[in-house]
């Protein structure tokens, strides 16, 4: 059972908030105070210093996204809101874990990190500790499929996520902007990671 | 010029054209307390800081003007929590300066520590840590501009002991100077929306204009008054707007909601537009949300675009200044066809100091002469139920055996002061009587604790009204239970020399509560009852250096009145001894719909 990659009732907000003291503070105690869930949370310095980028994926059900949207955008040090649908962006995550491998399973484990186009790094005696960067949902695969092995630890990142690029040429490109977007995507394009995902799973 | 930081601060606050600050000294504030014994500013200084906090609220709700108090780090700052969160759903503009341990000190729990801006964060619209003493004017004037641009609401400015002795060099900060990337008001509303709430305004057979707070924030009650003369819709006040439109105008229907009189309330339920303007669809207005107003088409103006869609869906939303969006308006529908009006438009926004004369001449305004006779149906249904369910009372003499009734106290108090008289209540009974019986024909004359219910509000806040318009006469209407929350504000008012008078409805009980416990706990009364004689009030008020004066039958209100309002050198306390019993009608129980309204038994027919 995938925990969230797939699912629907999950958005991704990229939100530009002021490079100050306290912001993620401000913007949790928005979440929580106002009974929105938030299914992961990744803070990052934004390529101008006097900004960060908090990349939110929030369950769209504990609260309706328009008013998660104005509520978080009142908050004064938030710059901006990208509002992405599944459907329209382009997500990925980062999973590090330490999995069991001992003599006879090792051979396997490197198989299946190879498929997902992952890393080793690092290698103990009978465990090995595994990078794998893809789309939330083939994080998700990978986990149900390292998990027979054992897994000692895993930590994930939470995702970031861009806009998907629109490829016709009569169209505008889908840019960042400033404001939430409308729900929908463009439909006739395609995410190179996704179908890897389909050819693990 | 080097300055300190201390220096710098007041400096700032004279530069913002303060000229007023309530507050209370203490360790952490101590610096800043010094330049203010060479400072143009007026200060007040409180007994309790909570009492500084609603101080400075009544006098932003009379001048529109943010009020500013100061206190110190600690408990100073928790104490006036109240105030800020009261101000935050009131949407009332507030400055607060709290002091704050060394910055060394802070996060070890040092003395009189506390994390204010922690604490504040999800009840102010901002709030500000300085870290260094060069930042101080650019904090201050992002501060009032936050405070006061936009939806209204409270700021905080927390001010470490070391950054207010630090010396910095002075400059005056511009407008570029504000660092406030994420922060854009906006103002206008989107033409297109306006055009389409203009066509509903013109297709509505059942309209109704329910207006909110924001209409007197905006400074817009003449914008709204020339709408609803011009359209001929009638027009709801909430417990927020009262004043925003006449009482006396025929096309005032009152203030709907759970004590809400039958016609505002009923009319909301069978309309087929609202044009809900500055209001926020309350759950106190709207009682069950899926039951509320069934058949209406919603237009929704507001200034903070997250309170568009937040309770009930609008057909037409519209993020914008309700003054501007509601001449918009007017001009849209005057592009629809819409005459243009006879009288000439009156100019500004309404400023409290120009409250409009003439709702007197108003109410004499035949029905007939104003427009759209197309709503003569709606007009004639409105004036039925008025007939119908007037607010009443028990007015026989019998009625006033167990006590005086308050609704009386109100009606005489009402009609023995001027016009323009502010009203400054507390929560409870008291107030809903406040706001049922009196007539509230200017703006900016009625002060009160709407969105988060503050008992102790009134005498603080009719002491900041006071001070920020002392031409006015400011009557405080108070519980007897509210009164013993914040009275010792009366010993700043007598030390400061500020004449409010305070009506004490003293029904001995936690009135409201009480009602609830009669009606919905089968009179299971539990911890309710005060005693109407302790304390004795009119001992209390002299104590404080006020005039008291205690009422115990009817042929004596009129009187004590007169005497109390000839009192203009020190403040008066009226002790009025009411029914214990009486309760607030009309009344949609809690979690029921609207149109389950429980009127006064006097004009239930058969059960209900
Ligand atoms: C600070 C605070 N505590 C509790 C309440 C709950 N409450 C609402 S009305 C009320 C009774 C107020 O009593 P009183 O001031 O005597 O007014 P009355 O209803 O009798 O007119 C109470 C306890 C509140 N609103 N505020
Ligand atoms: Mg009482």
């Amino acid at each position: 059972m995938p925990a969230f990659g797939t699912d629907k009732r999950h958005h991704t907000l990229t939100v530009l908030v002021e490079n100050k003291a306290g912001v993620l503070a401000r913007v949790a105690g928005l979440f929580s105070r106002r009974g929105y869930n938030i299914y992961s949370l990744a803070v990052a310095p934004s390529d101008d210093v006097r900004f960060s980028r908090i990349t939110i994926v929030v369950d769209v059900e504990s609260a309706p996204l328009e008013q998660v949207v104005k509520q978080l955008d009142k908050l004064v040090p938030v710059v901006s809101i990208t509002e992405l649908d599944p459907a329209s962006a382009r997500e990925r995550e980062l999973l590090l874990a330490t999995i069991e491998a001992g003599e006879s399973e090792r051979g396997q484990v490197i198989q299946l990190v190879n498929v997902f186009e992952g890393k080793i790094v690092d290698v103990g005696t009978d465990r090995l500790t595994v990078m794998v960067a893809g789309a939330p949902t083939k994080l998700d695969d990978f986990e149900d499929l390292v998990r027979g092995y054992g897994i000692v630890e895993l930590q994930r990142t939470g995702r970031v996520a861009l806009p998907k690029l629109v490829r016709s040429a009569a169209r505008t490109p889908a840019s960042l902007s400033d404001r939430p977007r409308a729900f929908g995507g463009s439909d006739h394009d395609h995410d190179p990671d996704s179908t890897e995902t389909e050819k693990a799973g | 010029m080097r300055l300190t930081g201390a220096q710098a601060l007041i400096k700032s606050l004279e530069m913002q054209g303060v000229e007023v600050m309530f507050g209370l000294p203490g360790g952490a504030i101590l610096p800043v307390y010094d330049p203010i014994i060479d400072s143009s500013i007026r200060h007040v200084l409180v007994r309790h800081e909570q009492g500084a906090g609603h101080m400075a609220e009544g006098y932003a709700h009379v001048t529109g003007r943010p009020g500013v108090a100061m206190v110190t780090s600690g408990p100073g700052a928790t104490n006036i929590v109240t105030p800020l969160a009261d101000a935050y759903m009131d949407s009332i503009p507030l400055v607060v300066v709290t002091g704050q341990v060394a910055t060394s000190l802070i996060g070890t729990d040092g003395f009189q520590e506390s994390d204010i801006t922690g604490i504040t964060m999800g009840i102010t619209k901002h709030n500000w840590l300085v870290t260094d003493a060069a930042d101080i004017p650019r904090v201050v004037a992002e501060a009032f501009h936050v405070a006061t641009t936009g939806r209204p609401g409270p700021v905080l400015v927390d001010l470490p002991k070391d950054v207010a002795n630090a010396e910095m060099e002075w400059y005056s900060p511009g407008p570029d100077d504000l660092d406030l990337p994420g922060y854009r008001p906006v103002l206008e509303g989107d033409p297109a929306a306006v055009k389409k709430a203009a066509e509903l305004v013109l297709a509505a057979e059942r309209p109704v204009i329910y207006a909110g707070g924001g209409v007197l924030k905006a400074r817009g009650a003449d914008a709204l008054r020339e709408l609803a003369e011009r359209t001929g819709v009638p027009v709801v006040t909430t417990l927020m707007a009262r004043g925003a439109f006449p009482d006396s105008h025929p096309l005032c229907l009152g203030m709907p909601g759970m004590h809400g009189n039958y016609t505002a309330v009923t009319a909301m339920q069978r309309a087929d537009l609202l044009l809900a303007l500055g209001s926020r669809f309350d759950d106190r207005v709207t009682g069950r949300v899926d039951a509320f107003a069934p058949d209406a088409t919603v237009v929704h103006v507001d200034i903070d675009p997250a309170e568009l869609n937040k309770i009930r869906r609008a057909d037409v939303a519209i993020a914008g200044d309700c003054r501007i969006v509601t001449e918009a308006l007017l001009a849209a529908l005057e592009a629809l066809g819409l005459p243009h009006s006879a009288s000439t438009r009156a100019p500004g926004g309404g400023s409290p100091a120009d409250a409009p004369a003439g709702a007197e001449a108003l109410a004499g305004t035949p029905a007939a002469a104003l427009p759209r006779s197309r709503l003569a149906p709606w007009r004639a249904q409105l004036s039925e139920w008025q007939e119908r369910h007037p607010l009443v009372y028990d007015r026989s003499p019998e009625g006033s055996a167990n006590g005086l009734k308050p609704q009386f106290v109100l009606e005489t108090l009402r009609d023995a002061t001027p016009d323009d008289t502010i009203v400054v209540s507390g929560v409870g009974q008291h107030q809903m009587f406040a706001s049922q019986w009196w007539r509230f024909d200017h703006p900016y004359t009625w002060v009160n604790s709407g969105g988060l219910g503050t008992m102790g509000f009134a005498v603080p806040a009719s002491i900041g009204a006071k001070v920020g318009r002392p031409d006015r006469m400011v009557w405080a209407v108070d519980g007897d239970g509210c009164f013993q929350m914040t009275a010792q504000e009366l010993v700043t008012a007598s030390a400061e020399r500020i004449p409010v008078k305070v009506a004490i409805l003293n029904n001995a009980y936690l009135g409201m509560v009480r009602q609830w416990q009669e009606m919905f706990y089968e009179e299971r009364y539990s911890e309710v009852y005060l005693s109407p004689d302790l304390p004795d009030y009119v001992r209390w008020a002299e104590a404080m250096g006020c005039v008291g004066l205690r009422v115990e039958s009817p042929d004596e209100v009129g009187p004590a009145i007169d005497k109390a309002n000839d009192v203009d050198d020190r403040p008066v306390v009226i002790d009025f001894r009411t029914d214990a019993f009486e309760k607030v009608f009309p009344m949609v129980p809690a979690g029921a719909s609207n149109d389950d309204i429980v009127v006064d038994p006097a004009q239930q027919e058969g059960g209900r």
